[in-house]
């Protein structure tokens, strides 16, 4: 199989990666080859395996449900871009 | 005092030889010197380094030292450490400063004593086989520099090999602690999936990732691995199991061991020279005691790209948390919210990490979920039960760790595929789950260069003692271990 640009400018999107139409092009060649390498995948006949998600086949652990860190907001805000009141700020999302 | 072992370097410290802050203050003095050229570290902070090592000092003169206790160490630049820099190799964490631990470093340094010498440089995310993605520049191999230490462990490779640093840490996704250790001439080790905690890890692929040590010796690898193991409830997927002495059996002797030798990595594909390498070993190998058996890995081929749906489905997930709102890099301009992410991500982010990011959205998208991602796993499912037939007839796999020596800088940075074709040996191991060491095995000359071999042995789930075991007997009867670059 191989994208089109189409594509690309639509994962892109999903993906929230702003890509120029040159890039969109460069971008486009290189994963038409590595979906070529990915093909080798679809001539193997894999009905009836279990597919394996994880290395190790085990349930989650489950804790006490009780507060276990302490507090660290200021700490953890302190790397932030921009905050107020304790708050992250992005641009207006409702008008 | 750069080529002992960490043991003895513990010796010496224990008996006044040598202080924590004169070691310390040596390696940061080469460091000073040397790592303009080779570009190992992206982070260094004597002070905070001389400080630790203070610390260490006085534990010892109290008596309270454990068995690495100042001791410095490299640690590669995707392990949160509060108060430095971590980066990942990447733009979009170009000014984070952690503000917690990971556990390997809580671990390393507040427990154990080791004093860090600094962070190392590295691909992008660990996207790469050649420490080329990293937006701090590439990291040159001390072998040969117009070569690429491997990746994308390459700065604690390449800090390691230059002797910047007793010992390093490294992470390995598809290969990123066995490739770079095999091109640089080191012995590192990838334990078993869950062995190592992966809390404060910057996550690439979290089905796959597992950190280990990178040193001079398997006997290094082991005293580094007793540090760094262990069940941590911070981390969901980590193992609770007994605590384990990874030094205690290093001496096993090894008559009897069945070494599995899979066909389809003796066949096409690996340079000769290479491979020459790898059959003296398995000659020496027999010497001491061992036996080798044929066996058979007959999906091992589809490892490439099955790795090539899964880790970037995962990357595509965990790296959709860099957004610009939380921490790290915003773009200086943007428009409504959906602007400010994109523009953040695509300013942020690197080529190769991009792509990786595309194909795993691609890959879990409506539609083509089943063809790609599921069958990959089902092809994973494949792949671990072809190790698990294979370690009914052996106790462990060798082959070699890469297909090739140190490739020239920019030699396959164009071509992704080619790139990710110098992780086919070792990519198989991740999907597993398995532990398995790389260990240097020989020379190949090269236009004048010596370039290190290294040969991978892989192990059965929690094996990582006999795999010590199996490297340290080796080193004790040859010396490619011992050999370091000219003109450092």
């Amino acid at each position: 199989m191989s994208l089109s640009l189409e594509q690309v400018q639509r994962i892109a999107h999903l993906a929230r990666i702003e890509v120029s139409a040159a890039e969109a092009e460069a971008t486009l060649s290189r994963l038409n080859g590595i979906f070529q390498l990915i093909e080798a995948m679809q001539a193997v006949d894999t009905r009836g395996v279990e597919p394996m998600a994880h290395a190790q086949d085990l349930s989650q652990r489950l804790r006490e449900d009780a507060v276990s860190e302490p507090d660290r907001r200021v700490a953890f805000q302190a790397v932030a871009p921009e905050t107020e009141a304790g708050l992250y700020l992005v641009p207006k999302v409702i008008e | 005092m750069i080529e002992r072992s960490l043991k003895d370097l513990a010796a010496a410290l224990a008996a006044r030889e040598i202080s924590s802050v004169e070691l310390t203050g040596l390696y940061l003095e080469r460091i000073a010197r040397l790592n303009p050229d080779i570009n190992a570290f992206v982070t260094v902070d004597p002070e905070k380094s001389l400080a630790a090592a203070r610390a260490a000092d006085s534990r010892i003169a109290a008596g309270a030292a454990g068995p690495l206790t100042g001791i410095p160490i490299a640690q590669k630049d995707i392990f949160c450490a509060e108060g430095w820099l971590t980066t990942c190799g990447s733009k979009i964490l170009s000014n984070f400063v952690s503000p917690y631990d990971a556990t390997v470093i809580r671990k390393m340094h507040a427990e154990a004593g080791l004093v860090p010498l600094g962070k190392t440089n590295m691909d992008e995310f660990a996207m790469g086989s050649s420490n080329e993605t990293s937006y701090y520049g590439p990291v040159r191999n001390p072998w040969d520099r117009q070569r690429v230490p491997g990746g994308s462990s390459g700065g604690s490779a390449a800090a390691v090999a230059a002797r910047l640093a007793p010992a390093a840490t490294g992470t390995d996704t598809g290969g990123s602690i066995r490739q770079p250790a095999a091109l640089c001439n080191l012995t590192g080790l990838k334990p078993t999936y869950g062995v190592v905690s992966r809390y404060g890890m910057i996550a690439f692929a979290s089905s796959l990732d597992q950190a280990g040590p990178m040193a001079r010796s398997a006997e290094d690898c082991a005293l580094l691995l007793n540090v760094m193991a262990g069940f941590d409830e911070r981390d969901s997927t980590s193992l609770e199991r007994p605590t384990e002495d990874y030094f205690a059996g290093l001496e096993k002797p090894l008559d009897g061991l069945r070494i599995g030798l899979p066909k389809e990595f003796f066949g096409e594909g690996c340079d000769p020279a290479v491979m020459a390498g790898v059959r003296a070993a398995i000659a020496e190998y027999e010497k001491l005691g061992a036996q080798t058996v044929e066996i058979s890995l007959p999906n091992s081929h589809l490892s490439v790209p099955a790795y090539y749906v899964i880790a970037p489905a995962e990357a595509s997930s965990n790296l959709s948390r860099f957004d610009g709102v939380r921490y790290g890099y915003r773009a200086p301009e943007y428009g409504d919210l959906n602007d400010l992410y994109a523009k953040t991500r695509a300013q942020g982010f690197g080529a190769e990490v991009k792509r990786r990011i595309l194909i795993g959205t691609y890959v879990l998208s409506h539609g083509y979920y089943d063809a790609y991602y599921l069958q990959a796993q089902r092809i994973r499912r494949l792949i671990a039960d072809d190790f698990v037939a294979a370690f009914k007839v052996c106790d462990v796999i060798l082959g070699p760790t890469s297909p090739s020596p140190a490739f020239r800088l920019g030699e396959k940075a164009a071509d992704p595929v080619q790139m990710y074709l110098s992780d086919i040996y070792t990519i198989a191991v991740n999907l597993a789950g398995l532990p398995a060491i790389s260990i240097p095995c020989g020379f190949v000359a090269e236009q004048g260069s010596q370039l290190p071999i290294g040969l991978q042995l892989i192990g059965d789930y929690f094996s990582e003692g006999r795999l010590l075991n199996v490297a340290h007997r080796y080193q004790q009867a040859t010396d490619w271990h011992r050999r370091a670059p000219e003109a450092i």
